[in-house]
């Protein structure tokens, strides 16, 4: 749902309403509208480039703003432009994917490089701005990839026809090479490209049939970053290193929304290798000459903290508050039949409170950013960079320039998981406001573990109370909700979209839009406001939403006393691609099949972010009541399937994120102040804790959708309800240590 | 001025002696490869070898590792290395990829002393690489897959 909004929030940027058609002409239109008309080379800026090869480029007409894909080189590489980050869930190998298959490229001559910054060439059609998030990547580029290949294509044939003085029709082109067979000639696209770049971008071309795709659906295709990523090669922002840079930590109030009192930085200065301490708006900054020097220099400080507006309370009065709010009517999400009244004249009743916790996103890659001051005004960001139009405005402000004097080189981020884009460019802003402070030198900050883990942006903390029943029959008749949580939106430019009638949609994705059919829904809100900061976690509000409701469906299947898959399919009549995914995951987990003793299976079943994810969990449980994922079983639809090797990977790691959060982990907080520091209190999953996953994929020509996120929701309950299969006890409070699981 | 010899070359730094290993890499040597992640060993982004044992960087003071021989992602060379980079690559192990030579230092070292390693073995060896994207069982296969091709 957030990405549909946000669009919606653009308001001035369009999408081709028919995204499909042999007909060019509305693409062109659309892209116009974000400012551009096709393709490629010469006009983009060099920094884009730094890397590549030199040279003449195709296909660069006169297009005063170039909606720049892709590139052609003599050297016969063909480099895609990737406005979107790559975070590790493969998308620079997966839009290359989809512009190589249009143009019949080998998929040895693809190359991919970040796009720059510049949103009116490169926003994300669902924000309107350039930006990564909400799995929207592929969905996204999807028409205006296939269109770009397919037009470079038509250009490099039309090139060959005129030189070979030979009918377009007699012209194939197949894994990078253009051919006349008539005429025994061929050319590969570099000997092509320069001639090709003169012609005027065509009006119309044809798109494929998705039966004729080779690169779309390969599962051999390797991704673009598999070599630089196993020699230590691949380029983070951690390992940008400008001449003369700085590094700098920047010392935070210990509470949320606590400031800086007072500073004594006799001793930080005495430190060697620091060489200024500057205090701002967010904290104080430690300059050094290096990162240990600033983390001693930090340590070293001694900062006194107005704590007037901070978060004083723990996170079990926060809790406790909460549960007070539940007892009342919150805002109303879904209200559809009568409830209450059905509830009451239900057979069985099932009532159940869930808990969870503040969470951390913790990418591997600790954040953090290189800012380098432009003389004539502005600066050039490094980072690994997922909301650009946000940081270009927000740096803009801070600098006091226009924010295309924000140069943004993006670089491969390690790990985001919702992190790295936030409606205010935390770290970014940080980094520029040290940079104009510093103003002698490219300042780098960064964060350390520490910071990360006691930095906020948190999964909120979120209360579900569920009340729910079915008939004598063991139909679900009635489904009452109510959900207490901060919201992330509240406050920042998305908000009059993303909040109505005191709803905030993030808040109750997954349990407002309930998928099983009940006639009578009810479904509020309370969103309490606290100074601890709060943020999208991968899949976002279907983290807390799914859990509660394939927990709650699952007891209401036990109370009804119908088999769990059953059950759900008799309620999913009309949802078709939930209905394939569960049916294809029990089929493949062996639903039917007995188990010996001491384990058992869960299921759970979701739509996130336009894509269907079912689970099935085996588990066992030993003397001591020890629960072990033994088996992890997927099935997803989200259509198309382009890169089949990388939607693998990104189940199966969303599957992990699931359960590796669900068995402990939690930010907790005593009088305002954090109580985990560092990976020893905040325990990621290991290697020996993960369990096989199996994926499988429902073949689909559906246009595709995203896969960084939907793995997620439906990991833990499955999980769970194997738990309640194996031991009758439910799990309602996350962490499962909370619910007394070992 | 402290002296080290890293990938088979001496290099003199003129570093406190109680900077970690990992930032003299990063921030003296300009050698990005080994990563930071957690600076209290309980990651794995920073492992190198000190004398053919992994070993995380950013908990080894740089006097420490004086008169050792240190190996980086950078220098890694080997039967061990280069079948476990190739697996790595054959089975597109890497999703950020952050951790990654870290985990493919710990693999190196699990190889080169134990040419068959067990599943409890490889838990042993690389439960204290972290990857947040969880391509643990990915690593796992491509383990077993340089094992084997080692064996070959």
């Amino acid at each position: 749902m957030l990405h549909h909004l946000i669009k919606q929030a653009a308001g001035d940027v369009a999408v081709p309403a028919e995204p499909v058609t042999a007909s060019r002409r509305s693409f062109l239109k659309g892209a116009g509208a974000v400012g551009g008309g096709l393709v490629i080379g010469a006009m983009l800026p060099k920094a884009a480039f730094a890397a590549e090869t030199k040279g003449p480029t195709i296909i660069g007409p006169a297009d005063p703003r170039p909606q720049a894909f892709l590139r052609i080189a003599p050297d016969n590489t063909v480099t895609v432009l990737v406005k979107h980050l790559d975070k590790g869930q493969g998308i620079m190998t997966g839009l290359t994917t989809i512009v190589a298959e249009e143009l019949d490229a080998d998929w040895q001559q693809m190359r991919g490089a970040f796009a720059p910054a510049d949103s009116t060439l490169y926003a994300n059609h669902f924000f309107g701005i350039q930006g990564t998030g909400g799995s929207t990547a592929v969905a996204n580029s999807w028409d205006e990839l296939r269109m770009a290949g397919a037009a470079a294509r038509a250009m490099l044939v039309a090139t060959a026809s005129a030189r070979w003085n030979v009918p377009v029709s007699e012209i194939t082109v197949e894994k990078g090479v253009v051919r006349h067979a008539k005429s025994n000639r061929t050319a590969n696209f570099g000997a092509l490209a320069e001639d090709a770049a003169k012609l005027p971008v065509p009006q119309k071309v044809a798109l494929k049939d998705p039966k004729d795709y080779k690169l779309i659906g390969d599962p051999s295709l390797h991704r673009l970053d598999y070599v630089s990523k196993t020699n230590g090669t691949a380029i983070f922002a951690m390992d940008i290193r400008r001449p003369g840079q700085v590094t700098a930590v920047l010392a935070r109030s210990p509470r949320f929304g606590g400031t800086v009192k007072s500073v004594d930085s006799a001793a930080a200065k005495q430190v060697p290798g620091v060489i200024d301490v500057l205090t701002l708006p967010v904290g104080v900054a430690v300059v050094a000459k290096n990162t240990w020097a600033a983390i001693k220099g930090r340590e070293a400080l001694k900062v006194e903290w107005d704590d007037a507006k901070a978060e004083t309370r723990g996170t079990e009065e926060i809790l406790a508050d909460y549960r007070k709010l539940a007892e009342k009517q919150g805002n109303v999400a879904a209200n559809k039949g009568d409830a209450a009244k059905a509830l009451a004249g239900a057979a069985k009743v099932v009532e159940a409170e869930f808990v969870f916790p503040y969470l951390a996103h913790a990418p591997m890659e600790p954040l953090n950013a290189t800012v380098e001051l432009k003389p004539e005004g502005g600066c050039t960001i490094y980072a690994g960079s997922q909301f650009q139009g946000v940081e270009q405005k927000v740096a803009a402000a801070i600098l006091g320039c226009k924010p295309e004097q924000v140069a943004i080189d993006t670089v491969w981020a390690g790990g985001s998981f919702g992190r790295r884009a936030t409606p205010n460019a935390d770290y970014i802003a940080e980094a520029v406001m040290i940079a104009k402070a510093y103003g002698k030198a490219p300042v780098h900050l960064v964060w350390t573990r520490e910071d990360d883990i006691q930095g906020g942006r948190y999964r909120p903390l979120f209360l579900h109370k569920i009340k729910a029943g079915v008939d004598a029959q063991g139909k679900l008749v009635a489904w009452q909700q109510r959900i207490v949580g901060q919201s992330f939106m509240a406050g920042t430019p998305f908000e009059p979209v993303m909040i109505k009638n005191g709803v905030d949609e993030t808040s109750v994705e997954g349990a407002s839009d309930m998928a099983y059919a009940v006639p009578n829904l009810a479904v509020d809100l309370h969103t309490p406001v606290s100074p601890v900061t709060t943020l999208w976690w991968r899949s976002v509000g279907h983290t807390h939403t799914a859990y509660a409701k394939e927990v709650m469906i699952d007891e209401l299947a036990a109370a009804a006393g119908k088999d769990p898959v059953a059950f759900r399919t008799e309620l999913l009549k009309d949802s078709p691609r939930l209905l394939g995914v569960l049916k294809l995951a029990a089929e493949k987990a062996d639903w039917s099949k007995p188990l010996p003793k001491g384990r058992a299976r869960g299921v759970a079943v979701h739509e996130s972010f336009d894509t269907f994810v079912a689970h099935v969990a085996e588990v066992s449980v030993n003397d001591k009541g020890q629960v072990k994922v033994e088996r992890v079983v997927c099935a997803v639809d989200c259509g198309q399937a382009v890169n089949p090797n990388i939607i693998e990977a990104q189940i199966s790691g969303g599957t992990g994120w699931g359960i590796g959060h669900a068995l402990r982990d939690e930010i907790t907080m005593t009088g305002g102040v954090v109580d985990q520091a560092n990976f020893d209190t905040y325990q990621p999953l290991r290697n020996s804790e993960m369990p096989p996953v199996e994926v499988h994929i429902l073949p689909s020509t559906v246009r595709p959708t995203g896969v960084g996120e939907p793995g997620v929701p439906t990991a833990a309950p499955a999980v769970a309800n194997a738990v309640f299969a194996a031991t009758g006890k439910r799990l309602h409070q996350l962490p499962f240590t909370k619910s007394g699981m070992v | 001025m402290i002296r080290l010899n890293i990938n088979g070359q001496d290099r003199d730094v003129d570093v406190p002696p109680d900077m970690p290993l990992l930032w003299v890499l990063r921030d003296e040597l300009n050698m990005t490869g080994t990563k930071f992640g957690c600076g209290i060993a309980q990651c794995g982004a920073c492992t190198v070898h000190v004398d053919g044992v992994a070993t995380r960087a950013c908990q080894t003071p740089a006097e420490s590792a004086v008169g050792t021989k240190i190996t980086t992602i950078e220098g890694i060379s080997g039967k061990a290395a280069e079948a476990i980079q190739a697996a790595w690559q054959k089975l597109d192990v890497v999703q950020c990829g952050y951790c990654q030579s870290g985990q493919i230092m710990s693999a190196v070292a699990l190889l080169t002393d134990n040419h068959n390693p067990s599943d409890s073995d490889i838990d042993a060896a690389m439960d204290g690489n972290v990857c947040r994207c969880a391509t643990y069982p990915r690593i796992r296969a491509a383990i077993k897959d340089a094992a084997k091709a080692m064996g070959a």
